[in-house]
């Protein structure tokens, strides 16, 4: 398994507790419109997912990831960055 | 002339322009939506209250209703003070209405220096630099204070004023969970070390009246090399020994950069300020575009806002009685069964949280009808599913008064079946 493709099912893990409608999760799954996430859980989300990988994403970056899969792509090359 | 000219823009009744299907005023449809439903179900519309009169800093006249005023900010009750009233009549006769301009050019007039030099002695600080709002003092604060490539750290819950700060600046932002120190403490670990951070934070948090574990935050901005900015607006006048805010109350002074306050709360007039001792404080008037490209206040704005400050400095008593007035409230409204957003009266603020939208709106009528005025907030505001009444305490309520109060909350909660009847 590609690590691109473990970040997205680590992201997957993550994002299930908060998936309150059932959405089936895909690389264009948006946040906003698919999963209707509020500010706050937006920020429990993101909290976890910085914990998991030992990053920081910053509300400036929030406000470009739109979708699950430009928010793996950010987890990578935040993880990188990090490395 | 003047009539012909008023009658020339007054529009015929039957003339009212239909809005087309869509276009930029589109995106509010839900808003108008939601409110003409509230209105249609015969309440009145809890954000379009008119003071017909103000008989002083705790009644007023509503809807020709003698009301007792529970939701201003006027924790001070320094609104109707003899002396400062005074103080802004003399400076209208003596310099006019307005200012016309900017502090950097030509709106600096001496009560604006007088009114600094009140906040430098009140606030034992070397620094002093007044603002148009408070919203203005954090909004210039936080966007020049924080470049590009540094970082400012803020707690969820922050007001409006420090969120629209951050979107003004360049920086990159980060926020943390709602007073914790763990949150905090872990974002500001993963942050270069070396780069140039602002943790921003409130003494007490307007909505549900909670304090701030300023000690501990302060601590931990402190070991990861970060600047701290405290806005005090809802504690200035009542906390600490010398009204000075929560940070005082907490034993901060000298480990806070920079305190943001507010004219229009405890001081009882508009406009906002920051104090600091950093040695390059001045500076800020330089950079600052909030500061800069807008017309400073009024004089006797300022006059009344000098005169205020100084007083508060000398206002145990009230400080005493407004205390004494939270602790009553808080303590009558959890016998009744009330739920409240804090276990203890921390602050001025006293929150009676509600189950929806409809309790709140319930809830805030019956008050209103009966003769109190308090705040219903609702999201926004407040966080997703939150809807409160926030009473505001002054320290110009008198007991009966609060006996009143707490004889209008039974009875509305009762009426409403917030409390078993």
């Amino acid at each position: 398994m590609s690590d691109r493709q473990a970040t997205f099912d680590k992201v997957a893990e993550l994002i299930a507790p908060f998936n309150k409608k059932g959405v089936t999760l895909t690389e264009a799954t948006s946040f906003q419109h698919d999963l209707e996430w509020d500010s706050l859980t937006v920020m429990d989300f993101v909290a976890a997912i910085e914990d998991e990988f030992d990053i920081l994403i910053t509300m400036n970056m929030q406000a470009e990831i739109e979708t699950v899969g430009q928010l793996v792509d950010a987890v990578e090359k935040l993880k990188q960055t990090r490395d | 002339m003047t009539e012909a000219v008023q009658a020339d823009h007054r529009r015929p009744a039957d003339s009212a322009p239909a809005a087309p299907d869509r276009d930029l005023m589109s995106k509010f449809d839900a808003l108008i939506a939601e409110r003409q439903a509230l209105l249609d179900s015969g309440v009145t519309d809890p954000f379009s209250i008119v003071m017909d009169a103000v008989k002083s800093p705790t009644e007023a006249v509503i809807r020709g209703k003698d009301t007792i005023l529970l939701g201003t900010y006027n924790y001070m009750g320094m609104t109707f003070d003899p002396d400062v009233i005074r103080a802004g009549k003399d400076a209208l006769d003596q310099f006019g209405s307005g200012t016309n301009g900017s502090r950097m050019l030509n709106g600096t007039f001496r009560d604006h220096m007088g009114v600094e030099q009140a906040l430098r002695d009140f606030y034992g600080m070397a620094g002093a630099i007044v603002f148009s709002t408070g919203y203005m003092a954090n909004l210039g604060m936080i966007s020049t204070l924080a470049g590009k490539g540094e970082y400012v750290i803020l707690d969820a819950d922050s007001h409006a004023s420090i969120y629209d700060g951050c979107k003004q600046g360049v920086a990159e932002i980060v926020r943390f969970r709602h007073n914790s120190v763990e949150d905090l403490d872990k974002r500001l670990g993963r942050l270069p070390a070396d780069a140039g951070k602002l943790v921003v934070l409130e003494g007490v948090y307007s909505m549900v009246g909670d304090i701030a574990p300023l000690k501990e935050m302060v601590a931990a901005s402190k070991k990861h090399g970060a600047m701290v900015l405290v806005d005090e607006a809802h504690s200035m006048g009542f906390f600490g020994a010398n009204g000075r805010g929560v940070y005082e109350e907490q034993g901060l002074e000298g480990q806070v950069d920079f305190v943001v306050g507010t004219f229009s709360k405890s001081v009882g007039t508009v406009g906002g300020f920051c104090v600091s001792d950093h040695p390059k404080f001045e500076a800020i008037r330089l950079a600052c575009r909030p500061y800069i490209f807008t017309a400073s206040l009024p004089p006797s704005v300022v006059a009344t806002a000098e005169t205020s400050v100084r007083k508060l400095m000398h206002a145990h008593g009230k400080r005493e009685q407004l205390w004494k007035n939270a602790r009553r409230l808080h303590g009558g409204l959890v016998q009744m069964g009330f739920r409240l957003g804090t276990e203890t009266p921390d602050s001025a603020i006293v929150a009676v949280m509600l189950e929806d939208q409809e309790q709140a709106v319930a809830m805030w009528q019956t008050l209103l009808d009966r003769g109190l005025y308090v705040n219903m907030a609702r999201p926004p505001a407040t966080p997703m599913g939150t809807y409160l009444l926030r009473c505001s305490l002054c320290a110009e309520h008198s007991d009966a008064q609060i006996d009143a109060v707490l004889a209008m909350f039974r009875a509305a909660g009762e009426a409403t079946g917030v409390l078993p009847g």
